[in-house]
């Protein structure tokens, strides 16, 4: 069954090999480049999963987290955060937010697909 | 001498001779029956031809008993008197020997004088062996003074000893510069004996810490080593950090606290520096873990076996850019930008304590009771607790504030490495729930309580977060802190090794400078004493201030390092005739401060004294003529030199501050300037205090009521 997947990063560095890795994997991939696109494409396409970035232009990834939780209609949505901000106290921010789970940059591909798929099944 | 007293003593003498001719010529001519008619009519007969003669010499007669009657009284009831004042004068002075010149003397009077003049040499050869032995002993004492103050002054704090009210008992030269430092435009020194501690430090931040300090020692922390630390924001943004040592009762039971040690710390520069090295570090680390993210993921790309030539190629080219943009990073001279704020420092403090406090608070603020949920025993926060608690309390108000009557609750939790502060809210059955849409932009809002910055920025400070989470049961909102634990837990005090050193004895611990109240004896309180020059005499007709003295006095002491000396722009010309008086030209006061600058100053220079004045009323009408246009009141209690002096000296006749100075023995130098006039009215004021005393005027009270009663108070108000 294919799934769909968002990726939301302001970094096209990273949406390039996000893209090409979980696409890959059989899933339907859309991509953002700011919060706001991303809690947009949220409601339209009710993805499976979400991967995001915390820090992006527009709304944060904190934010969108938040506007989610907070949305019935779509508050059941995986989130999986995806940061170089690796602080405990941001990634304590990013649990309380609402986050699924929280991987901090740097990461290795085979680590996030193996969370990828926790968070799918 | 009242002219009316000399002019009955002169009239008394004649009148009573003309009384007792007539009366005696009426007895005698009664006595003689009925041949004293044909001598009554002899009488009447003389009275007519020599009746010129007899009223001439009943004149001579009566003038002559007037003169002996003014040399009588002089000699007699004028002397004494003046020996008297003499002699009060000469007891209240320190080492004089000799009498003020008494005028009019007699053989007993000049006898007496040159008694109470050997009396004096005795009294003050007394004084010198009794001044020797108390020289000797106190030399130890002022050699451990002087290695104090030496520790003081090395110290690498500012520090200041300050009684209960914070009038400030003892301060170091460090903590002066400290002070100027926070108020560089201040014309006046913050800091000073008997002066206010609360000028320089936030009342609020001390208050807090002393709080903390009771609290740790209610948990039973011995008292010599519960100090609290405290940070707090100047208005002018300044960074203080402040440990507070309560000074407690040696021996009485209840412990009382008699005042406390501060030492302050400005770490505005150290704090902005390292949050800056700081900020830029963790900006740094941000972005080479972003780099190296998406090229490590590019890499781990490559590594797929059936890449497509066009995949290889955008991997390739994701990691050259990476490279490139790492290398521009380091490369640039990328200065960390200004709008980095200050990290604040933090101490450790223990979950309770802040329940505690901030229970208290929000207490306050609420006006109702605050429902708390219990907190770990052994939880200790790294955290800025005054400015925690007043975020807390900006939250609560805000809550209040949207109506509804809600019932505030507090919990304070551990969540792994963090703890959690919520602050929620109950609404009372029926009521529609707050609006969580009010709330979620309420931690950004800049706030009074925390020095304008926001609640957000409070918890910034201790690398926390906030945010409005719900309750995952009933779905009701509450904001939630994350905040730090401490490192290490805090041991427990240290046990006192052998006691606190005594290295010097606070005995102004006891003297307590609290607002001058009528009640309070002259000797303790604190004077301002001033003089105004100004433009002429006519304050409503437009004339104004040039030029303000002011200097204090502190129990008896003049403080001449605590003066204002300061010239002032009357913003209109100053008329000639008054130049050769005061001196002062119009280029000379150019570009000074205006009165409206200046009137702040002396007031905060004069807070909690009395105002003292020479002719007082003259300045008081100045000063309160500006109260409408500066919004300060000069409401002080006044006293005037001019109306003291006629209460000692009632027989003098003049009461100039050149006369009272010259009988108090007061040298005056720099006549008409202000503030030579402010010194020589503050030495005679000084000297009037003990004189003041004898005559039973030992309250401030009594020395206003005085002077209400004086004649000159009747003359000229």
């Amino acid at each position: 069954m294919t799934l769909t997947v968002l990726i939301a990063d302001d970094e096209p560095n990273i949406l390039v090999s996000l893209e090409f890795m979980l696409r890959r994997e059989g899933h339907r991939i859309l991509t953002a480049h700011d919060g706001t696109e991303a809690l947009d494409l949220i409601r339209r396409e009710r993805p499976a999963l979400v991967l995001m970035d915390a820090t992006m232009p527009g709304l944060t990834g904190f934010e969108v987290c938040e506007a989610v939780r907070a949305d019935p209609s779509i508050a059941g949505t995986r989130i999986l955060m995806l940061s170089a901000k690796a602080r405990p106290t941001d990634i304590a921010r990013g649990l309380g937010a609402g986050a699924d789970a929280y991987v901090t940059k740097p990461f290795s591909a085979a680590e996030l697909l193996e969370r990828v798929r926790g968070l799918l099944t | 001498m009242t002219p009316r007293g000399l002019v009955a003593a002169m009239l008394a003498p004649g009148v009573a001779l003309a009384l007792w001719a007539v009366l005696g010529a009426a007895l005698f001519l009664g006595a003689l029956g009925s041949s004293g008619t044909a001598l009554r009519v002899a009488a009447g007969a003389a009275l007519e031809t020599h009746g010129m003669v007899l009223i001439l010499w009943w004149l001579g007669t009566a003038l002559l008993g007037a003169w002996l009657a003014r040399r009588l009284y002089r000699t007699w009831v004028l002397a004494p008197s003046r020996l008297l004042a003499a002699t009060r004068i000469l007891a209240a002075q320190e080492d004089a020997v000799s009498l003020p010149d008494a005028a009019p003397a007699t053989p007993a009077t000049r006898a007496l004088a040159a008694e109470i003049e050997s009396l004096a040499r005795d009294r003050n050869e007394l004084r010198a062996e009794m001044a020797q032995l108390v020289e000797q002993a106190s030399r130890s004492v002022a050699e451990q003074r002087d290695q104090l103050a030496t520790l003081m002054d090395e110290l690498d704090h500012a520090v200041v000893v300050c009684n209960r009210d914070g009038r400030i008992l003892l301060f170091n030269a460090r903590m002066r510069r400290l002070a100027r430092n926070l108020s560089p435009q201040e014309v006046t020194e913050l800091v000073g004996l008997g002066r206010s501690i609360h000028a320089v430090l936030d009342p609020a931040a001390i208050a807090h810490a002393l709080e903390t300090v009771d609290g740790r020692i209610a948990r039973g922390v011995p008292p010599h080593s519960a100090v609290a630390q405290v940070v707090t924001a100047t208005p002018l943004g300044h960074l203080l950090r402040i440990s507070l040592a309560p000074v407690r009762h040696a021996e009485a039971e209840d412990n009382t606290l008699r005042g406390y040690v501060l030492l302050v710390d400005d770490i505005t520069r150290d704090q902005q520096q390292q949050a800056r090295r700081e900020r830029a570090l963790l900006r740094m680390a941000e972005q080479g873990r972003a780099s190296i993210a998406n090229m490590q993921a590019a890499l781990e790309m490559l590594d797929y076996p059936d890449l497509a030539p066009a995949d290889h190629d955008r991997f390739l080219g994701v990691i050259r850019d990476e490279v490139a943009r790492m290398r521009d990073r380091l490369l640039s001279e990328d200065e960390p930008g200004p709008e980095l704020a200050a990290r604040w420092p933090l101490h450790d403090m223990l979950a309770t304590d802040l329940m505690a406090a901030a229970v208290r608070k929000l207490q306050a603020t609420a006006n109702a009771p605050i429902t708390t949920l219990p907190v770990a025993e052994d939880l200790w926060l790294r955290i800025d607790s005054f400015g925690l608690i007043a975020a807390l309390d900006h939250l609560a108000t805000r809550i209040l504030s949207l109506g509804a009557d809600p019932v505030l609750w507090l919990r304070l939790t551990r969540a792994g490495g963090h703890a959690h502060l919520d602050l929620g809210w109950v609404l009372r059955e029926g009521l529609d729930p707050i609006d969580a849409r009010d709330l979620s932009a309420l931690p950004d809002e800049p706030t009074e309580a925390c020095a304008a910055a926001s609640v957000r920025d409070v918890v910034d400070r201790h690398g926390g977060e906030i945010w409005l989470d719900r309750n995952r049961d009933d779905g009701r909102p509450f904001f939630r802190l994350l905040l730090p634990l401490a490192a290490v837990e805090t041991a427990p005090a240290d046990a006192p090794i052998g006691g606190r050193p005594e290295f010097y004895d606070f005995d102004l611990f006891a003297a307590a400078h609290a607002e001058a109240g009528d009640a309070r004896p002259l000797s303790a309180l604190a004077f301002t004493v001033f003089d105004c020059e100004t433009t002429g005499l006519d304050p409503l007709g437009g004339d104004e201030i040039i030029q303000l003295g002011a200097v204090r006095i502190l129990n008896s002491r003049l403080l001449t390092g605590e003066t204002i000396d300061q010239l002032v722009d009357p913003q209109r010309p100053i008329p000639e005739a008054g130049i050769p008086i005061h001196g002062i030209r119009d280029e000379m006061v150019r570009g000074k401060p205006t009165i409206a600058q200046v009137l702040p100053v002396f007031h905060r220079f004069a807070e909690g004294s009395v105002l003292v004045g020479h002719n007082v009323a003259f300045d008081m009408r100045f000063l309160k003529l500006k109260e409408a246009a500066t919004g300060l009141r000069f409401d002080h209690p006044v006293l005037d030199t001019l109306l003291l002096s006629s209460i000692l000296h009632p027989a003098e006749e003049s009461h100039s501050l050149e006369a009272i100075a010259a009988r108090l023995g007061v040298q005056i130098g720099g006549r008409h300037t202000a503030l030579g006039d402010a010194l020589a009215t503050a030495e005679v004021f000084r000297r009037m205090i003990p004189l003041l005393e004898r005559q039973g005027i030992v309250t401030l009270g009594q020395a206003r009521a005085a002077s209400d009663r004086s004649q000159f108070a009747r003359l000229r108000y």
